[in-house]
């Protein structure tokens, strides 16, 4: 049951946004930055987590669902630290997915070379 | 001669106005189609990787946390061997959407400018778009949480 759950709501939200580059000729890289923005938004209004709770990994796989991540990170570390948690919480609670991203990027680089582009 | 010219000028233009209706909408709703199953797959691959992890005795954070390792490794392989962007093309933004899209837009960039150098070449380019999504999420982050402390002060006193 949650396998299909998560089928079909990232399917919706992948949907949606496909039909938003369509309308908008928005290019990836702005689609990603508005995907995690929207999240934190989301999720520091309150909608992301239960939304999060009935979806599972059709919402945290996402990027809104990173976005989401973000805010619990900044939101966690300002209850422990107060303004030093401002600071820390973002990058701490999304470390795993950029530090994985950049190292197996960087050892992908060294191991794959680039496509001969067709002409 | 004049008045058939006239009559295919306007055959041309009905025939083009046509063309407007009827392409955008279908090939808007068979993309949408194939961003859905290619965004539900890979979201269901995620719920996969989660079972099993959790399966294995790990909380569910942690099981998130290596679910999300997962699917970023998979994804710099597949764009390695050059099969991310044909999962692209087919399903749009349903490869776009998933952390794999963000593992995609990390490792593309980095094996395609290598030949630049380690540090103007991979250096810079893996952030190409990595750089503004972690620059612009950190920075809304910042920005909710300054209000969400800011209310909690409110509420302090």
């Amino acid at each position: 049951m949650e396998f299909i759950k998560a089928f079909i709501i990232g399917g919706i939200i992948c949907a949606l946004v496909q039909i938003l580059m369509e309308k908008t000729k928005l290019m990836p890289g702005r689609i990603m930055v508005l995907l995690v923005c929207t999240g934190v938004v989301l999720g520091a209004v309150g909608l992301y987590q239960p939304f999060l709770d009935f979806a599972g990994a059709g919402a945290s796989v996402p990027l809104l669902g990173f976005g989401n991540v973000l805010w619990k990170g900044v939101r966690e570390a300002v209850d422990n630290k107060g303004i030093l948690g401002l600071f820390t919480g973002g990058f701490t609670a999304s470390a795993a997915g950029i530090s994985s991203a950049l190292i197996f990027g960087y050892i992908a680089s060294l191991i794959f070379n680039p496509k001969m582009k067709k002409k | 001669m004049k008045e058939e010219n006239i009559n295919e000028q306007q055959r041309n233009r009905q025939y083009n106005e046509y063309v407007k209706q009827v392409a955008p909408k279908a090939s808007c709703l068979a993309n949408c189609v194939k961003a859905f199953i290619t965004g539900g797959l890979i979201c269901t691959l995620g719920q996969i990787f989660i079972a099993v992890y959790m399966e294995n005795g790990m909380s569910k954070e942690d099981a998130a946390l290596w679910t999300t390792l997962s699917l970023v490794l998979l994804s710099v392989i597949l764009t390695g061997f050059n099969i991310y962007p044909l999962i692209t093309t087919w399903g749009g933004a349903g490869s776009l959407v998933p952390i794999t899209g963000f593992a995609n837009s990390v490792a593309a960039p980095a094996i395609e400018y290598k030949k630049e150098g380690q540090v103007f070449g991979i250096g810079c380019k893996i952030f190409t778009i990595a750089g503004p999504v972690i620059l612009y999420g950190i920075l809304t982050s910042w920005v909710a949480g300054l209000l969400y402390m800011l209310v909690q002060w409110g509420a302090g006193r």
